[in-house]
């Protein structure tokens, strides 16, 4: 039997590269000279005209970073990185700082339309569509390389009492919030690359919720790496005061390219009282070609701390893209009877590696966490679960449950699964379970006997799969998650 | 961080390599205990850094080494015939006192038909593939426990059951340590298991209270083609030893293999079995029970290795941790790309007692075929209240419904001892354990 078009054009669209986003913006760019030493960590320092304690905290971690060693724990393998070898700033030029849209780079606004990434304001109800896309109201922060271009709603989210601006704008505008909380969930120190995240962070975002404020409307940060040999350190602050509530999300997309590129970030997430962080992200950087040339090395470091009683923060991650991945969303559950959650996705095809997991740490008095985890490697990928949980002595009915579940399409691919599970109170109860299987040879003749193709077949098995961390995104983004799988998966079967 | 740092020697480094350096011995064993000394000097004792040995940080647990113990003497074997671990249970018993093979506390006549029983040293002289096999099973990988006892070879037993032979009297093998002062005891044994035979392989460690001795045992198996194993093993070392051991297993097509081991002695203890499946559709379950109280630390590490196509496997580990007890459990299915078909299950379940117990589990799958079924899981708690007051509100005393609670919970795996004398044994044993709560 011949054919169809609908196979061909299938088939022609994971040829090499289904990735859709590897286009690259053609703009003038400044950059920091090639290389890292304490000039650099000045250099950036100078032009985001930070404040004299700024430099010298960047200087400390700098210091601090020379002494350590690359961490190589993890189950990934790639070549060295040369840090010297490296930008570690570039922006848009620019003139004179743009005060609105109308005066941003017409090539990036279009970058950002490209990839669906709403910059204007659009006054349009949740629900209505446009083009076929439905918009609710997002406020999002974008940026570009090394800074913050345009951060939308800021007018009405101030209205609410939010502050939701860039960081490099928080550090000048409010050093007191930044002062407190900067560095107090991931201390400089905390590893290799949070320390050189602290010395040379670029840009990102910071939000304040105040107390008892509930966030008007989901705030999102995008981010994108388009110089070339450039690497992304950005540095996000969430801090939710007293019983106010905030959902924030995070997409990333880099070009195409053969080289790897660094993208070290660091997250922090502060909940106090009663306070509640929800925080999602789908990740889709480059993850390189068929032949695993290129593509995002992503070692990243997101923590968050409930510091308050009663408080809880939510993880939830769509793992599709970059080549390596090395990230372990984090909760310090502090305060008595705080909640912390973990869901995630992490699909391999390819040549990507992936290794992240989570850590819930259980210091207060009746705090709970609750891990579920889905890992699909496909190709020649390898996908591993690395989780701790771990309650402390005075960590009196401390609750986790964790579900970490693989599964594997072909067989040239892993998967792993390491948690370390560490009770030092009795009256801890924690429960894990992980499993590891391949898609049935029954689930799939079940549904192409009901006329699906092979690979429907395998994208609605493994959406089954997946449903228990979906359904904790954002609508939007449950939407975009679902086809975001579909592709990831595209050519991994037969 | 995984930085690495060249540590310095510690006390009790410079001591084995000192004292087992000056062993005496001949061919082929010297080859391979200098082989064993270089890498011990090399690499030295592992600590938290290690990832196998994460929460059991010998470097600190082991300050010393207590000096190599001596032959026993009379009143070391009078001492010794008393010992009464896993005794009526209608098995051969093979005893080592103090590291020493003693004839006279041992049964080795009217052996059964294909079943050969041979001290080290004799077996060598026979058997030109056992240094390969007393190399290990994986010489390349370090550790440090093999290393050591392979330093220290000196006496131990094979046991040979050819091809056929139905031997079904349990072979008991007996380590006994005597005597008021600490000592070193080491001790090798090594089961070979040909065709279709079949066998029950006993192990016991006792000890006195009081002492701080050190023991390091060796258990190899080797299980050929549809041949079948049972092994039952119970540490009951005195209170204050450090018991480090190892099961070295590697099972063949087809072959059955039963494992079982009850862990209540020591103050430290380190239990390592690497498994192997070395052939097809060969089936296992490694299963076992710790009981602790006071301040003891027992690590439990296994690596199950399936490496062909068609292997079953179900680990089974039950924990009951009092007072300020600190149990470990680790354990690794590895199912290499070749090993489709693999079904494996693993389970390790803690139950504290204690306020201040503390369990550490750490369950790994590492997988690289994908036409597998593997699962593993892990939980720790207390013991249910509801169930508590299910049976006070019927008038058992707290104490008693409690027991019988913590009973179920390490019966369920003592259960998978086919055996009914060994079992019962073995339940008298944990039952023991349970009636000396406080």
């Amino acid at each position: 039997m011949p054919a169809v078009q609908e196979t061909v054009e299938r088939v022609k669209s994971i040829d090499v590269d289904q990735y859709k986003y590897g286009f690259e913006t053609k703009i003038e760019v400044e950059k920091a000279p090639k290389g890292l030493d304490e000039s650099t960590v000045r250099f950036i320092s100078a032009k985001k005209n930070e404040p004299e304690w700024m430099l010298e905290w960047r200087l400390e971690a700098f210091r601090r970073w020379k002494t350590m060693q690359e961490p190589e724990w993890a189950r990934v393998h790639y070549q060295k990185i040369d840090y010297q070898d490296l930008y570690y700033y570039a922006a848009p030029k620019k003139q004179a700082g743009p005060k609105s849209l109308d005066e941003l780079d017409p090539e990036i606004l279009e970058t950002y339309k490209k990839l669906g990434i709403p910059l204007q304001e659009q006054e349009i109800l949740a629900g209505v569509a446009e083009e076929n896309r439905v918009y609710s109201k997002v406020a999002v922060d974008a940026v570009f390389d090394s800074v913050s271009v345009v951060t939308t709603f800021k007018e009405e989210l101030k209205k609410a009492g939010v502050l939701f601006m860039s960081i490099s704008e928080a550090i000048r505008e409010h050093p007191d919030l930044v002062k407190k909380y900067l560095g107090s969930v991931v201390p400089v120190t905390d590893n290799f690359f949070a320390t050189l995240n602290s010395a040379v962070f670029s840009d990102g975002s910071f939000v304040y919720v105040p107390k008892g404020v509930r966030c008007p409307m989901e705030l999102s940060t995008y981010f994108r790496i388009n110089e070339k040999q450039t690497g992304q350190f950005e540095r996000t602050l969430i801090i939710a005061d007293e019983g106010a509530y905030v959902s924030y999300l995070e997409g990333c997309t880099a070009p195409s390219r053969d080289e790897n590129q660094l993208h070290a970030a660091v997250v922090e997430l502060v909940a106090l009282d009663n306070a509640e962080i929800k925080y999602s992200t789908v990740q889709n950087w480059y993850p390189g070609d068929s032949e695993g040339k290129g593509g995002v090395y992503n070692f990243v470091t997101k923590r968050g701390d409930c510091r308050g009683n009663g408080s809880k923060i939510s993880w939830t991650q769509v793992e599709t893209g970059s080549a390596i991945t090395w990230k372990y969303p984090s909760c310090i559950l502090r305060g008595d009877n705080s909640q912390g959650e973990f869901y995630s996705i992490a699909i391999s095809n390819g040549h990507q590696q992936v290794d992240s997991g989570t850590k819930m740490i259980h210091l207060g008095k009746n705090t709970s966490s609750r891990i579920i985890s889905k890992g699909i490697a496909a190709g020649i990928s390898q996908n591993t679960y690395r989780g701790q949980v771990s309650a402390h002595r005075k960590a009196s009915n401390a609750r986790n449950f964790t579900n970490c579940d693989s599964l594997l399409i072909g067989d040239k691919c892993g998967a792993h699964t390491t948690p370390y599970i560490e009770a030092k109170n009795s009256s801890a109860v924690f429960e894990h379970e992980a499993t590891t299987s391949k898609i049935s040879d029954d689930m799939l003749f079940y549904c192409r006997q009901r006329g699906l193709s092979a690979e429907e077949a395998v994208a609605l098995v493994v959406n089954g799969f997946v449903k228990d961390v979906l359904q904790h995104l954002p609508m939007e983004f449950a939407v975009e998650a679902q086809k975001l799988i579909a592709i990831s998966l595209e050519g991994s079967v037969g | 961080m995984n930085a690495e740092v060249k540590m310095m020697r510690t006390a009790a480094e410079t001591q084995y390599s000192d004292a087992l350096a000056a062993l005496p011995g001949a061919e082929p064993v010297r080859a391979l205990r200098e082989k064993a000394l270089r890498l011990f000097a090399e690499k030295g004792l592992p600590h938290r850094r290690v990832e196998e040995w994460k929460y059991t940080d010998l470097r600190v647990l082991l300050r010393e080494m207590a000096p190599l113990a001596g032959k026993p003497d009379a009143a070391a074997l009078a001492e010794a015939k008393k010992c009464d671990v896993l005794a009526n249970v209608g098995a051969r018993e093979i005893t080592f006192v103090n590291g020493a093979f003693v004839a006279g506390l041992s049964n080795l006549k009217g052996l059964e038909k294909g079943l050969t029983i041979s001290t080290l040293g004799d077996a060598l002289k026979n058997d030109a593939t056992l240094p390969q096999l007393l190399a290990g099973l994986n010489p390349g990988k370090y550790d440090a426990v093999f290393a050591l006892n392979t330093a220290a070879l000196n006496d131990g037993v094979v046991i040979d059951v050819a091809a056929g032979a139905q031997v079904t009297k349990p072979i008991h093998i007996r380590h006994i340590v005597t005597g008021t002062k600490p000592v070193s005891v080491f001790g090798r044994a090594v089961v070979k298991v040909g065709k279709k035979a079949q066998a029950t392989i006993l192990q016991s460690h006792a000890g006195p209270d009081a002492v701080a001795y050190q023991t390091n045992t060796i258990l190899q198996l080797s299980v050929a083609d549809d041949a079948e194993l049972d092994v039952v093993r119970v540490q009951a070392e005195g209170d204050k030893a450090i018991h480090l051991s190892m099961m070295i297993g590697a099972i063949g097509t087809d072959s059955r293999f039963k494992s079982f081991a009850l862990t209540t002695g020591a103050a430290v203890s380190r239990h390592t079995v690497p498994f192997a499946y070395s052939g097809r559709n060969a089936r296992a379950l490694i299963s076992g029970a710790t009981l602790l109280r006071g301040k003891q630390h027992a690590d439990m590490t296994l690596e199950v290795d399936h490496a062909l196509p068609g292997g079953e496997s179900r680990e089974l580990f039950k924990t009951v941790l009092d007072d300020e007890s600190r149990g470990v459990f680790q354990g690794l299915i590895v199912v290499r790309p070749d090993a489709q078909k693999t079904d494996g299950r693993m389970m390790s379940a803690a139950l504290l007692l204690g306020e201040n117990a503390e369990m550490d589990n750490k369950p790994e799958l590492e997988i690289f075929a994908d036409d597998v079924q593997c699962a593993h899981g892990a939980t720790t708690g207390a013991l249910d209240d509801d169930l508590l007051f299910y049976l006070r509100a019927r008038g058992i005393p707290k104490k008693d419904a409690e027991s019988l609670l913590i009973q179920s919970f390490f019966g369920e795996a003592i259960e998978n001892i086919e055996n009914e004398k060994i079992r019962d044994a073995v339940m008298k044993r944990a039952g023991h354990w349970l009636a000396a709560r406080g």
